[in-house]
């Protein structure tokens, strides 16, 4: 292979790294000269090391927020994966059946996310909401504005409603690209439908759900707008995920070398969690 | 093992069917012998793999009716019919090892472990298999793959037929070559009923023993290799098999024989009924025309060398005909005279040999 070498296209990247350097890169260096320094504003700030990193790793109130975050992911995974895949196995395969399905699969996808916390805020209100009232008229002392099991149920349930369409979506792109002859191929061999999903289904939607998993896992690592809007992190900080926990760190008590700090690790968290997932994946994928 | 008959079969994939161009197959009657090979042969679109699926179970015929050992399946699933199917491109279960491939059909129908562990060992010996054994599936080559699935068939030894949808489309020319002889071997040596669906004659021919040649839908002829080549019955069966293909000319009819080019052309029978064809043709093998003295005057328009033979295209009044001869031998030039032999010259009337 020959390669002309020529300088000249280092011009053409310019822009996108101008681009990048505002949107990511400088932003980013301004929360890690926080993350290491003190103010008082008026722009003076003074040198605090690692002190900040050292006052959120032990702090409490972190360890708790850090928990419920790691709570509520696992717990949306192990809802919409399976659920999600269940869907996308009993949906139609051709016919009119697919654009209806489809079309109703992505409208969870398409409402804005405040807009999601919002209805489901007043769909679960105890006295005027629909849900809300329903479970209290069946005799269920429903009140997610007051009792952490509710606030919780109500949280999960809305991410189940608005997120488990993506899982169907992916799913369901796998399964359509599974030639016919594997499944006539299990007919033949006698395969029970347990066996061809498990041999047949499932390890062909592995790519699929490999990205499914980690969108999920990152966009619900990452949820702010939706608890927010539906519980203000409420009753107490029992909704408090990490997202929400910042902002009040960083805008309520106005504490930004701590919340600095906070989001670095943050996203050094959320940055581990994805290499080491994507990388075991990929792994077994290269040892076929 | 069984029989397999197949008795006044249609099939259409439409709901309602207005032409004969509408059905997929049509009038299908077939004798099938126990442990016999056998080939489905035929261009792309023929309809042979939806011959074969309505033999298998995948698919229900519209029309007729299917049956084992005299016995009616034609709306049996394919576990019920006990059958093997070993399609185009290798269908393997990638995350399981070739051991767990072959024992899949034994295992999903309850077979004792030790038994099935002799079985998988002995198909995989016989499939030279041994060596990757309990390795991933999924590492191996694409013949390795068609191997497993090809195995995976032969695993159970009760299944009544054993069918191939084109197998070696997938593999590499030099072990096409090398898997063909072993289905070959693996025919003599289990002895049981196979149906190999191809479009490559010399896939066909070398496999089975009687082949059957489909077009459009229908069987035109059944016939061992040799028949197919002597004797073809339609004038597709003549220029799909062989290479190159049968010579088809158009004639005219003088008083009961056919004239090509003004010159009378003696074929193996005589054509009585000359007014109820719309048209009449000769049919002759390249290899059966020769140069001689006198006879249909053509014109010479190419030699080409093939190493062993010399295929000479010439021209006459009413159409190409190609000749077939030893590249010893010597070709005249300009023009020349062309004589056919009677035995090998058919007469057909609308594609369909007289007889």
């Amino acid at each position: 292979m020959n390669k002309t070498i020529n300088q000249k296209a280092w011009f053409f990247v310019i822009p996108v790294f101008i681009l990048v350097a505002f949107n990511a890169v400088v932003p980013l260096m301004t929360v890690v000269n926080y993350a290491f320094q003190d103010t008082f504003g008026n722009n003076v700030f003074m040198w605090e090391g690692t002190r900040w990193f050292k006052q959120i790793l032990r702090s409490e109130r972190f360890h708790a927020a850090l928990g419920r975050q790691f709570l509520f992911t696992g717990i949306i995974l192990l809802i919409q994966i399976p659920l999600g895949i269940a869907i996308a196995l009993s949906m139609p395969k051709k016919g009119i059946g697919v654009p209806i399905c489809l079309v109703l699969m992505s409208m969870p996808l398409l409402i804005p996310w405040n807009v999601v916390g919002a209805m489901w805020n007043i769909f679960a209100l105890p006295e005027i909401g629909f849900l809300g009232h329903s479970l209290n008229d069946l005799g269920f002392d429903y009140n997610f504005t007051q009792q952490i099991g509710d606030a919780w149920f109500t949280t999960i349930l809305m991410d189940v409603w608005h997120w488990t369409s993506l899982v169907v979506l992916l799913s369901y792109a796998g399964l359509q690209s599974i030639q016919p002859a594997y499944y006539q191929a299990a007919e033949i061999d006698g395969a029970s439908k347990w066996a061809i999903f498990r041999y047949i289904e499932l390890p062909k939607m592995k790519k699929v759900l490999t990205i499914a998993i980690l969108l999920r896992f990152m966009d619900s690592f990452m949820i702010y707008t939706e608890p927010f809007v539906l519980t203000g992190g409420g009753p107490g900080n029992a909704t408090a995920f990490l997202s929400i926990d910042l902002v009040k760190m960083a805008l309520g008590q106005f504490d930004l070398g701590p919340a600095a700090a906070m989001s670095l690790i943050y996203f050094f968290i959320v940055l581990l969690v994805c290499w080491v997932f994507y990388n075991l994946m990929m792994r077994n994928e290269e040892q076929k | 093992m069984s029989k397999i008959t197949l008795k006044d079969l249609s099939h259409s994939y439409l709901d309602k069917q207005n032409s004969n161009a509408d059905w997929a197959l049509r009038n299908i009657n077939i004798d099938w012998k126990d442990g016999g090979a056998y080939a489905l042969l035929g261009p792309s679109g023929c309809g042979k793999t939806t011959l074969l699926n309505i033999i298998s179970g995948l698919l229900n015929p519209t029309k007729g009716k299917v049956f084992f050992n005299d016995k009616d399946i034609t709306l049996k699933t394919p576990v019920e019919r006990n059958i093997a199917q070993v399609f185009q491109f290798p269908v393997i279960y990638d995350t399981m090892t070739v051991y767990n491939n072959l024992a899949f059909p034994l295992k999903n129908r309850g077979i004792p472990q030790n038994e099935i562990d002799k079985r998988v060992k002995e198909i995989a010996e016989m499939l030279e298999l041994t060596k990757t054994l309990y390795n991933r599936a999924s590492g191996l080559t694409a013949d390795g793959k068609q191997k497993i699935s090809l195995g995976r068939g032969l695993a159970r030894s009760d299944v009544n037929v054993i069918m191939f949808d084109e197998p070696l489309t997938v593999i590499d020319p030099h072990l096409k070559w090398v898997l063909r002889s072993k289905l070959k071997e693996l025919h003599q040596k289990i002895n049981r009923t196979m149906i190999y669906v191809t479009h490559d004659q010399t896939e066909a021919l070398t496999f089975a023993d009687q082949v059957v040649v489909m077009h459009e839908g229908e069987i035109v002829q059944t016939g061992t290799p040799v028949e197919l080549f002597e004797k073809p019955k339609h004038t597709f069966v003549g220029y799909f098999i062989g290479s190159p293909g049968m010579n088809i000319i158009p004639c005219e009819i003088q008083n009961g024989t056919a004239e090509v080019a003004g010159v009378k052309i003696f074929t193996s029978s005589e054509i009585k009924q000359k007014s109820n064809f719309s048209k009449i043709e000769i049919g002759i093998r390249p290899e059966f025309v020769s140069f001689s003295k006198d006879g249909i005057p053509v014109k010479i328009i190419k030699v080409n060398n093939t190493g062993r033979n010399k295929i000479i295209d010439t021209e006459c009044k009413n159409g190409k005909i190609k000749v077939l001869s030893q590249s010893s031998k010597e070709i005249p030039s300009g023009s020349a005279f062309l004589s056919f032999d009677k035995k090998y010259t058919y007469a057909y009337g609308d594609s369909k040999i007289i007889e």
